[in-house]
């Protein structure tokens, strides 16, 4: 009865064939039947996927050799692209402020989600409605965050700034209207609106880790801070892996709080590479330009990622 | 729970021995201690986390010169519900509601039924090429869109769909996340209840129907939750696609609200509440599912 069980899924022989031996035909005719069947199931969705998805994805690497602008027809042009991207002073702007915002958004809201997390795991009255409020920042629409945190960042009359005089601070920043602070306050209101999301990223790991782990810890005399050093963090490390590649991907891609926020403003303190691309190419129709820089922003994602994996692999073994 | 290894009894509260009666009081102490210490903190924490929404209301409802202070009111003096009233005059916001509301369950339909749809081809279906099939899925998870949205957009004009709702929800309904979502926990229910339905000589499409689709009621309530935020709360999309104002969703055109009259402090926070108010009822609602939706496609991604 082999061929029954090493195809699970294979529909039950008709009672008449059962036990006779030479099934190839029937077989060839089940996979053939299970094909159209799956493919049946998934056609709705990979048709609308196939045209916008992988049609677009598979575009741009096409149009990053390519001169095209929005009159006129393609035209292939090799490394042209990428030639000018190099030149161009814009690009290498966004990409440092990018790198720039990468390097606040990735750590601080690591820690962030990880303290909120760690207060937040316990079980005691009142602990949902914390954990709910946290949550809160990341489901408020963007438009609505950013105009808000606009008017705490208010230079002059500002909440924010009005703490910090409190606190006997004689020049506050001047947060969005000064090109040297308008990127931290962007990485601060986007660490407030992400923080939520990983903190339940967290609180699920906290869970997985047994309670016998710190009850053994306990008997050997440890500590509160060498628990969390020696049971939480190792135990959240798989937690902390998906964590840390998806806030890369996330701080890279990073574009609509900063075109509600300040437009990449002032001046092009806050263009980030996204932007760039989103003005290249849909504002200024040049395709091929900004598919170009597209493929970078790709890149660095792939590049970073891959590492992270390889780093993740290594701790590991 | 464990006893101080030198009490006898874990000590009753009228213990007549003195030691253990300290002992079982001080770390009562204690524990009250580091109890009222927890709430503290996380009082802070969450003070600090909603600090901006009681800026938010409390500015939607002051009168516009009294928003910037100092210093700050939090509670207004007198509170101006007039306000609420007002935004329906200054901005078309039915229409934005009304834009908002029919692209969030135009797409987030489409998107649970066909995600759920082709997850069950791809989870319950054995057939070739459908492995490399999924991966292909997986792999543009992994391309950012900002990536691919200009050959997006050049397809969409050459197709003669912008600034028509078709742009946005042709673009956004057959993500390849929901499907993802789907299988995850289509893969979590046993293949033999599967095959038992299959034994009993129902369709492929009526296990999809009949069993899957009620199992799997919780994935469900997941995806179509995070779908509808998500297409709610999306900026660019309506933003690239979408130039005439009587097709501006919410944000848009709170967005643009802000731009022309950027000193109407107390009415920008009046519109700002409005366009948060229905995600904050349909997330307490749903809250449940919706955690569950990001710890399940997080843990398992």
């Amino acid at each position: 009865m082999s061929h029954v069980t090493t195809q699970p899924d294979a529909t039950r022989p008709a009672p008449a064939e059962r036990g006779r031996p030479p099934r190839r035909k029937g077989r060839s005719r089940q996979i053939r039947r299970n094909t159209l069947v799956g493919w049946s199931f998934i056609l709705p969705n990979f048709i609308g996927f196939a045209l916008f998805t992988l049609v677009p994805v598979t575009a741009a690497f096409v149009l990053a050799f390519m001169e095209w602008n929005s009159f006129g027809s393609p035209e292939w042009v090799g490394l042209d692209n990428f030639q000018r991207m190099f030149g161009d002073e814009n690009f290498r702007v966004a990409l440092f402020n990018t790198l720039f915002y990468a390097g606040g958004h990735i750590p601080l809201t690591l820690v962030a989600a990880l303290t909120l997390a760690i207060v937040l795991n316990r079980k005691i009255r009142g602990v949902q409605f914390f954990r709910t409020a946290a949550f809160f920042p990341y489901i408020t629409s963007l438009v609505a965050v950013a105009v808000v945190w606009n008017m705490l960042f208010n230079p002059t009359m500002g909440p924010v700034n009005q703490f910090l005089e409190t606190l006997g601070m004689a020049n506050p920043p001047g947060w969005t209207a000064s090109t040297d602070w308008a990127m931290p306050a962007v990485i601060i209101t986007s660490v407030w609106r992400d923080m939520g999301y990983y903190m339940v990223l967290y609180l699920a790991g906290l869970q997985t880790i047994p309670e016998e782990y710190y009850e053994a810890a306990r008997v050997d005399g440890a500590n509160a801070w060498q628990r969390f050093w020696h049971v939480t963090l190792p135990g959240l490390r798989p937690v902390t892996f998906f964590v840390v590649v998806m806030l890369t991907i996330q701080s890279f891609k990073i574009l609509d709080l900063i075109v509600v926020m300040t437009d990449g403003g002032p001046g092009r303190s806050t263009l980030v590479l996204a932007q760039l691309i989103y003005r290249e190419g849909i504002r200024e129709g040049r395709f091929g330009y900004s598919s170009a820089i597209a493929l970078v922003l790709f890149f660095i994602v792939l590049i970073v990622t891959v590492f992270q994996f390889r780093l993740n692999e290594r701790r590991k073994a | 729970m464990t006893a101080m290894p030198d009490a006898p009894s874990p000590a009753s509260p009228a213990a007549p021995e003195n030691t253990p009666a300290t002992a079982v009081r001080a770390r009562r102490n204690r524990r009250l201690v580091r109890k009222t210490l927890t709430y503290v903190v996380m009082t802070a924490a969450a003070l600090l986390v909603l600090v901006p929404f009681a800026w938010m209301i409390s500015s939607s409802l002051k009168r516009n010169n009294e928003v910037f202070t100092v210093p700050i009111q939090w509670i207004p003096d007198e509170f101006r519900w007039s306000n609420f009233v007002d935004i329906w005059d200054r901005i078309p916001m039915v229409t934005y509601l009304r834009n908002s509301a029919f692209l969030a369950i135009t797409i987030t339909f489409l998107q649970v039924l066909t995600g759920s749809f082709a997850a069950y081809g791809f989870s319950k279906v054995r057939f070739p090429g459908r492995d490399a099939l999924f991966v292909a899925y997986i792999a543009t998870i992994a391309v950012p869109w900002q990536a691919y949205m200009v050959p997006q957009y050049i397809m969409m004009q050459e197709a003669g769909l912008t600034n028509t709702f078709w742009s946005i929800i042709l673009l956004q309904a057959f993500g390849a996340f929901g499907v993802f979502l789907m299988r995850q926990y289509y893969m979590s229910i046993p293949d033999e209840l599967v095959e038992a339905a299959r034994i009993d000589g129902l369709s492929e499409y009526s296990i999809y129907l009949r069993i899957m689709l009620p199992l799997s009621k919780p994935a469900l309530a997941s995806l179509a939750l995070l779908t509808f935020v998500n297409t709610w709360n999306d900026y660019m999309g309506p933003f690239i696609y979408l130039t005439s104002n009587e097709l501006w969703t919410v944000q848009l055109g709170l967005r643009s609200f802000i731009g022309q009259y950027s000193a109407d402090y107390a009415m920008i926070m009046t519109g700002a509440v409005i366009s948060v108010l229905p995600i904050v009822v349909i997330f307490l609602l749903g809250q449940r599912y919706f955690i569950r939706g990001i710890a399940t496609t997080g843990l398992k991604g």
